[in-house]
């Protein structure tokens, strides 16, 4: 009981790799919310493409949504750091973590953003066009904003989702928090303490950051919306 | 206390608080088998209150209702009990999943373990009762409120029931639907079932109630006869009140 | 191109054995996930005070960790106090802990959404709790179940992947041993996400065509 015990004492290794842990923490923020950022506009644009595009731009669209969702995020970022040298494009395990994150993040945001372009009414096109505004006035003035804000809570379920797995950059390599953690447990061999610290530094980070979106929602919640 | 053996239901002192909201404030009142009786009063008086606590399905803080010799509140058989009490919603709780003759079927089958061909039987002739043999295989989402409701109907009196609830049964009814549902429980009035009524309707409460019992805040105001209740009631209240629903739905006498 | 051809035909074979090893992960995880979550989520509907506590912050605390760092922690924790577990068994351990999570949180919102009206009618029947949850509850929440639960089964088919971190002989680790002696990364990649894509896309629909078959006449949108 105790040997189990002794195991969670973690607050030594903590203190000792202080600086580390929080480079690969900065690293994991910063990499999740410019994905996030970037994610999401590519994501918005998609799915106007698929709902509105002319036949080979929303087939494209379609596409691209379906298979980046139908496959794994770890096989994504291997295509882009084992198989593209082989075509003479070598990435960078930061850049292919960057480019690899927001790829995936885009096709999840623009489901989330179709489905809600999807909800909104026939009779707000209706409307719109008897005042005489136009197809892409319409999209863009009276579908594009309700849709975006009935897509804000799946979008910031899509935020904690990709929280979580860039810990994948792991596996690549690119220095996040969970690298930084290999890298201290590949020295002192306390493989089971050092993640167990990521782990706790996660949950705070992703309970937090729920508590925050929280708040904002409710600050900026429309009445009436959702 | 010797009223309790005579009535089939006798509700003594009941009283019901919902936090420090005081819902029920001291309601008495009994039904002889046979009787027919209508609650009437204003939103947030406590009358669905009064037919959920017969049904105990919600807990009275205290009093006794008496179900023959029976002590509701205060037995431990109460889903016993709820067989032999038919209840009607507002908004008729029908199975979403079942079609009509399934939705009848199944307190039947599950709760009665009459076997599944006599249930059809039994099923199908309370539909034939309030008048749906055409629409045995729809579901609920298929029919019309007035149809729902007289499957609901059905359903309860599938069980056997010695006495039927109603809760304002026709009030979520489009104006033309509310003849079928209320003509089926004049027929029931006529053939002896005894019957407590929360309904508005007050054609119906002249033509088949014993008495009518008028709740406000939680207490009854006044009971009486329908005639006198409607020529000369003598709670000023009570005088308020019916000139108000004589306002929103109309003369009750006439039909 | 025919080169292309003959490497994917010579290497279909230690890519469907990972294939294997893939699907097995997902039915056992599946099979937790939903065991357990049952059980969470009457835990928390039905339960006392502190088993309701102890689900919600199971939930809150499996949903929040990473699901990589999960399978590292199952995997280093127990042979740090002397028992052993192999790579396999720690990945469908540590994805079921979460599933088991999610799942209970697809079961009580797929409970929730039968309407109380639905409950007292049954009560009012004579129905017990018993009764009514399984004649009642259960036949409507399986339709509303199935959408959330495609969904879940395409994330945890997704997330064991993962397993390569342990080096779980998996679809994608079986992939970087063709890849290690035939170097044809691109193709191999090709070929390992289309049968991911079969597995998920393929599923999926299957399920849609269930939940279709399974729809209440007359109700026309589904919830959720
Ligand atoms: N389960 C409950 N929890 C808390 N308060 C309740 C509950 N049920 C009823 N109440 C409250 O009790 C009061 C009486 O409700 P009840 O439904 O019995 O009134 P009613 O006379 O049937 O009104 P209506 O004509 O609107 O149906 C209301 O103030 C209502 O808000
Ligand atoms: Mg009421």
């Amino acid at each position: 009981m105790l040997e189990v015990l002794t195991e969670f004492m973690i607050i030594d290794i903590f203190v000792r790799n202080f600086g580390r842990f929080m480079s690969g923490l900065r690293f994991t923020i910063t990499l999740t919310l410019v994905v996030m950022f970037l994610g999401t506009i590519l994501g918005v644009i998609l799915a106007l493409g698929r709902s509105y595009g002319i036949k080979p731009i929303s087939w494209f669209c379609t596409a691209y949504i379906e298979i980046i969702r139908g496959t794994p995020m770890l096989a994504q970022l291997f295509i882009l750091y084992f198989a593209l040298p082989a075509y003479g494009i070598r990435l960078s395990a930061v850049a292919v973590a960057y480019l690899g994150f927001t790829l995936n993040c885009a096709a999840y945001q623009a489901e989330y953003t179709r489905v809600s372009i999807e909800s909104v009414g026939a009779d707000q096109y209706k409307s719109a066009y008897s005042l005489g505004m136009k197809r892409w006035q319409t999209i863009l003035f009276i579908v594009l904003p309700q849709a975006v804000r009935w897509s804000i809570p799946a979008w910031t379920n899509e935020f904690i989702y990709i929280l979580k797995y860039t810990s994948l950059a792991y596996i690549i390599g690119a220095p996040d928090l969970m690298t930084q953690g290999k890298f201290i447990a590949s020295r002192n061999y306390q493989f089971f303490r050092v993640y167990l610290i990521a782990a706790i530094i996660y949950l705070i980070i992703v309970l937090l950051s729920t508590w925050i979106i929280d708040k904002i929602e409710k600050k900026f919640k429309i009445p009436g919306f959702g | 206390m010797e009223d309790k053996n005579r009535s089939l239901l006798n509700i003594i002192d009941l009283k019901k608080s919902f936090g420090d909201n005081l819902v029920l404030d001291g309601i008495s009142f009994s039904l002889d088998t046979g009787e027919n009786k209508v609650i009437i009063g204003p939103s947030g008086t406590g009358k669905s209150t009064v037919l959920n606590c017969v049904n105990r399905l919600v807990v009275p803080d205290g009093g006794e209702i008496w179900l023959e010799d029976t002590e509701i509140i205060s037995c431990n058989n109460i889903n016993e009990i709820r067989q032999e009490i038919g209840y009607v919603f507002q908004g008729f709780g029908l199975f979403h999943h079942l079609t009509a003759l399934r939705n009848v079927m199944l307190g039947l089958i599950r709760v009665k373990k009459v076997p599944k061909k006599e249930a059809k039987e039994q099923a199908i002739a309370k539909l034939e009762q309030v008048g749906l043999l055409d629409v045995l295989d729809s579901y609920p989402a298929q029919l019309s409120g007035g149809q729902k409701q007289r499957v609901a109907i059905a359903r309860a009196l599938a069980m056997e029931p010695k006495l039927m609830l109603f809760d304002e049964p026709t009030s979520a009814l489009d104006p033309e639907l509310i003849g079928e549902v209320l003509n089926v429980m004049k027929n029931l009035a006529r053939e002896g079932m005894t019957m407590l009524v929360v309904t508005h309707e007050m054609g119906f409460a002249r033509a088949v109630s014993d008495e009518i019992i008028f709740m406000e805040k939680g207490k009854i105001v006044e009971k009486s006869s329908p005639e006198k209740m409607f020529k000369q009631p003598e709670n000023p209240r009570t005088r308020e009140f019916l000139f108000k629903l004589d306002e929103l739905y109309g003369k009750g006498g006439e039909e | 191109m025919s080169a292309r051809l003959e490497l994917i035909r010579r290497s279909l074979p230690a890519l469907l054995g990972g294939t294997v090893i893939t699907i097995q992960m997902t039915v056992l995880i599946l099979l937790f996930g939903v065991f357990f979550g049952l059980i969470f989520a009457f835990g928390q509907v039905y339960g006392n005070k502190p088993i309701r506590w102890f689900v919600n912050i199971y939930e809150k605390l499996f949903r929040s960790i990473p699901e990589l760092v999960l399978l590292l922690l199952v995997f280093y924790g127990p042979p740090s106090i002397g028992i052993r577990i192999s790579p396999f068994n720690a990945a469908v351990l540590g994805l079921s802990l979460r599933a088991t999570a999610y799942m209970s949180q697809i079961f009580r919102g797929t409970f929730k959404s039968v309407g109380s009206d639905q409950i007292t009618a049954a009560y009012s029947l004579g129905m017990g709790k018993y009764k009514t949850f399984l004649f009642v509850i259960l036949p409507q929440a399986i339709r509303v179940f199935i959408p959330p639960f495609a969904n879940e089964y395409a994330i945890i088919l997704k997330d064991t992947s993962l397993a390569y971190a342990l080096g779980v002989a998996e679809l994608l680790r079986q992939g970087q041993y063709i890849i290690a002696v035939a170097y044809d990364p691109l193709t191999i990649f090709l070929v390992i996400a289309v049968i991911y894509f079969i597995l998920t896309f393929g599923v999926t629909r299957l399920l849609k065509l269930l939940e279709n078959k399974l729809k209440i006449p007359g109700i026309g949108v589904e919830i959720g």
